[in-house]
C-alpha cells in the first residue's frame, strides 16, 4: 500500500536517527526527503483548511439572519422591490428631503440614501451633461448644502433631451457589499432588503467600496457606514418608505413581489424594465423605466 | 465638521457619496508596511531556507525588521476604523466570504510565526544575557528564556531546525500575506482601476523589492553607525535581488497597464484622462521614471561592470532609497489613484491629503517611522549583528 505523505514524514523520522553513519549525499537526499515531506504535510494541511473553510463559508450563507422582532410581521411572506418611472420624475428632490429626515441623514451634500441626477442632451452634442443637487452650481443656486434643488442652469441653451433618474440603494440579490463586509454587520434580510446593523459595523468602509453604485456613506459622527434601507422601520409596518409617500408624480413606486397585484409587480409586468449595472453581477432590485444608454 | 475639510473637489460627473474619499493615506500605509514584511522576511529566508551565505550579515536584521514593520501594520488600519474597539467583531464573528475577514487571522498567525523565529533566532543572546544581567533588564531576559538555559550543541542544532522549518512556512505565509493584500483590492469589480487579477502577483513582487531596498539602506546605515565594514557580497546580493525582482515588478505592472488601456471597457477615456493628467507626477515621475527605471539603469550599470567598493555601496543605497519612495507611490496611485477615478466612470475627483488629523500626513509618518523606532529599541535588546561593534 502506498504511504501519505505523513507516513512517509514519520518513516523518514524513524531513519534520521542512523543519518550520522550514511554517506553524506545519501544524508542529503534523506534530509531533503524529510523537509519535502514536511512541506507536503504542510501543503495538506492547507488544502484541508482551505476546504473546511469553504464548508464554514457556505454553511454561514445558508444560515438565515436572526428574525426581527416586530410584532405582526413575517419576514418569509414577503419579496420587497422597488420601481423607478423616470419618465415621470420631474427632480423636485422631495424624496431627497424627506428621505434625510426620515432617516436623519446628515444635511449636507456629501451623505445621501437617496439621490436625484439630471441628464440633459444639447443639441449637437452626442454626450449627456449629468449632475445631481450635489453638483457646485445647484449648491449655489440653493444658498445651502441643506437645501435641495436643480439651478437652472441649461436655460439659454438648446436643450435636446433631458431628463431626471432618482437613484438609491439597489438591494441586490447578490450584494457585492455583503460579500465584503469583513463581520457581517450587514447582510440581506429574508425579505430581500440589505440592512446593517450599526452597533456591529466596525467603520472599515470596504462595503462602500464594492457598492459600485455609490449608494454607501460613511456617518464620521455614528462611525459606521449607511445606505438606504427602503425604510424598513416603515415598511414592515405596512407603509411605504418615504421617497415614495412624498413623490408628487408617482415616479418611485414599491411593494411586494409576491404579491401579483402590487404596484411593483404592476410595474415590472407592464414595462420593459432595466437594472443598473447588469454585468456588475449583483442582480440589483430596483427596476428603472424610462433611462438612457448613459444611465448606469 | 473636521471630515468634511476632507471633501474632494471633481471635475465631470461623481455620484454624490463619492466626493468623500473612504480611504486614505493610512490604506497606503497598510500594505506598503505588509509589503515590507514580505519583503524583509525574504532576505532572510534566502539566509536561513536557502543557504545563501552572503546575506548572513544581514540574515538576523532582516527578521528583526520584519517582526517589526508587522507589529505596526494594524495600527493605520485600527486608526483608520470608524469604531477600533469593535475590531475584534472580524475575528469573533468573522463573515467567511469576506477577502478582509480572514486578514485578521492571516495577520495573527505570521506574527506569531515571526516572533517564534526571532525567538529562535535570538535565543542564544537571550540565555547569556539572563544569566549575566541583573535587575529589570536581568528579568526580562530570563521571562523571555522561558526557564531554558540550556545552549548545548544538541539545544542549538535542535533551534535550527526550529527556524529552518519556521522559514519554510514562513515563506508561503508572509508572500501569501502580502498576495492577499493585492487580492483585496483586485477583488473588487466596483473600480475598474483596481479589478485585475495581477493585482495580487503585483503588490506581491513589489513588497519584495521594498523590503529588499529597505534592508540594503538599513544594513549600510547601521554598519555606518556601528563603524564596522560592510559586507560587499551581501550588498553586492541585494543589489541582484533588487535587480532581479524589479524586472518581474516592472512587467507585471507593464502589462496590468496594457490590458486595461487595450481592453478599453467602458470608462476608458476617463482613467486615460486621469493617466494623462493627475499621474504624470506621482506615478509617471516618481513611481516610474525616478523609482524604477532609474535605479534599474543604475544597478544594470555596476552589475555590468563589476563596480564594487564604495561607489557600490552608495549605488545600491541610492537604488534603495529610490525604490522606497517609488513602492510607497505604487501603493499612493493604487490605493488612492483607483478612489480619484469616479464610479460613475464619468469624473474624476482629487484627493486632499492634510497634514492634521487622524487620516493627515503627521500620523501617516509616524505610523511609518514607527517600525523605525521599534526597530532601534529591539536592535539593543536583541542585536542582530553578524559582527561586533568597534
Amino acid at each position: 500500500m502506498p504511504l501519505s505523505a505523513d507516513q512517509e514524514t514519520q518513516e523518514e523520522d524513524l531513519n534520521m536517527e542512523n543519518n550520522e553513519e550514511l554517506p553524506e549525499g545519501q544524508q542529503d537526499r534523506r534530509s531533503f526527503l524529510r523537509y519535502f515531506g514536511a512541506a507536503v504535510g504542510c501543503g495538506g494541511a492547507a488544502i484541508a483548511a482551505g476546504t473546511a473553510l469553504r464548508a464554514t463559508a457556505t454553511a454561514v450563507v445558508a444560515q438565515a439572519p436572526a428574525k426581527p422582532d416586530i410584532p405582526g410581521y413575517d419576514w418569509t411572506q414577503h419579496r420587497w422591490a422597488f420601481g423607478v418611472d423616470a419618465t415621470k420624475c420631474i427632480g423636485c428632490l422631495r424624496c431627497v428631503e424627506a428621505c434625510k429626515t426620515e432617516n436623519n441623514v446628515p444635511r449636507d451634500a456629501h451623505h445621501f440614501r437617496t439621490w436625484v441626477e439630471r441628464y440633459v442632451y444639447l443639441e449637437g452634442d452626442d454626450k449627456a451633461h449629468i449632475d445631481s443637487h450635489s453638483d457646485p452650481v445647484n449648491i449655489a443656486a440653493s444658498g445651502s448644502e441643506a437645501e435641495y434643488r436643480f439651478a437652472n442652469r441649461y436655460k439659454d441653451a438648446k436643450v435636446e433631451k433631458a431628463f431626471f433618474v432618482p437613484k438609491l440603494c439597489n438591494h441586490c440579490t447578490h450584494p457585492a457589499c455583503v460579500q465584503v463586509c469583513p463581520t457581517g454587520a450587514t447582510y440581506k434580510t429574508l425579505d430581500g432588503v440589505v440592512v446593517i446593523d450599526h452597533t456591529y459595523c466596525i467603520g472599515c468602509q470596504y462595503c462602500v467600496q464594492a457598492c459600485p453604485y455609490g449608494a454607501r456613506y460613511f456617518n464620521e459622527e455614528k462611525g459606521v457606514t449607511d445606505k438606504c434601507t427602503w425604510c424598513y422601520h416603515r415598511i414592515t409596518k405596512g407603509l411605504q418608505p418615504a421617497c415614495v409617500e412624498v413623490c408628487p408624480v408617482g415616479a418611485r413606486i414599491f411593494g411586494d413581489r409576491n404579491d401579483k397585484q402590487s404596484p411593483i409587480s404592476l410595474f415590472i409586468r407592464d414595462n420593459r424594465v432595466s437594472v443598473l449595472r447588469p454585468e456588475s453581477g449583483n442582480a440589483p432590485n430596483v427596476f428603472y423605466v424610462g433611462i438612457d444608454k448613459e444611465v448606469s | 465638521m473636521d471630515t468634511l475639510l476632507h471633501v474632494a473637489p471633481f471635475t465631470g460627473y461623481v455620484f454624490p457619496n463619492e466626493t468623500l474619499i473612504p480611504w486614505t493615506i493610512l490604506i497606503c500605509v497598510y500594505p506598503y508596511l505588509t509589503g515590507l514584511v514580505a519583503g524583509a522576511f525574504t532576505i532572510s529566508s534566502l539566509y536561513q531556507v536557502f543557504a545563501m551565505e552572503r546575506f548572513k550579515p544581514a540574515a538576523h536584521l532582516a527578521l528583526l525588521t520584519s517582526l517589526c514593520c508587522m507589529l505596526v501594520v494594524p495600527v493605520p488600519l485600527l486608526i483608520h476604523l470608524g469604531h477600533p474597539e469593535r475590531a475584534f467583531n472580524a475575528m469573533i464573528t468573522p463573515h467567511t466570504t469576506s477577502a478582509f475577514a480572514i486578514f485578521g487571522y492571516a495577520a495573527s498567525f505570521y506574527t506569531i510565526l515571526l516572533l517564534l523565529e526571532n525567538w529562535f533566532v535570538f535565543r542564544p543572546h537571550i540565555v547569556r544575557q539572563a544569566q549575566q544581567r541583573q535587575g529589570v533588564l536581568g528579568l526580562f531576559y530570563r521571562i523571555l528564556s522561558l526557564g531554558s538555559n540550556d545552549l548545548s550543541e544538541r539545544a542549538l542544532s535542535y533551534d535550527r531546525k526550529w527556524i529552518f522549518a519556521l522559514a519554510i512556512i514562513g515563506i508561503p505565509a508572509a508572500h501569501g500575506l502580502h498576495g492577499y493584500v493585492g487580492f483585496v483590492f483586485g477583488s473588487l469589480k466596483s473600480r475598474e482601476w483596481w479589478s485585475s487579477d495581477l493585482m495580487p502577483p503585483i503588490f506581491l513582487f513589489s513588497a519584495i523589492i521594498s523590503g529588499t531596498a529597505l534592508l540594503a539602506v538599513l544594513y549600510v546605515i547601521t554598519c555606518k553607525l556601528r563603524k564596522v565594514t560592510i559586507d560587499l557580497p551581501c550588498v553586492k546580493g541585494m543589489a541582484y535581488t533588487l535587480w532581479g525582482f524589479m524586472m518581474f515588478t516592472l512587467l507585471l505592472e507593464g502589462v496590468e497597464f496594457a490590458s486595461l488601456v487595450y481592453r478599453g471597457r467602458e470608462g476608458i477615456e476617463v482613467i486615460m484622462e486621469y493617466v494623462r493628467g493627475p499621474l504624470i507626477i506621482p506615478f509617471f515621475t516618481i513611481q516610474f521614471v525616478l523609482g524604477s527605471v532609474l535605479p534599474i539603469v543604475v544597478l544594470t550599470y555596476m552589475i555590468w561592470r563589476g563596480t564594487t567598493g564604495k561607489t557600490l555601496i552608495a549605488g545600491v543605497t541610492a537604488c534603495g532609497v529610490m525604490v522606497l519612495i517609488a513602492v510607497f507611490m505604487m501603493r499612493w496611485n493604487v490605493v488612492i489613484g483607483g478612489q480619484e477615478i469616479a464610479k460613475t466612470g464619468k469624473g474624476l475627483l482629487s484627493y486632499q491629503l492634510h497634514f492634521w488629523g487622524w487620516e493627515g500626513a503627521l500620523v501617516a509618518a509616524f505610523t511609518l517611522a514607527a517600525p523605525i523606532v521599534l526597530l532601534t529599541i529591539l536592535a539593543r535588546l536583541f542585536p542582530p549583528w553578524d559582527k561586533p561593534a568597534h
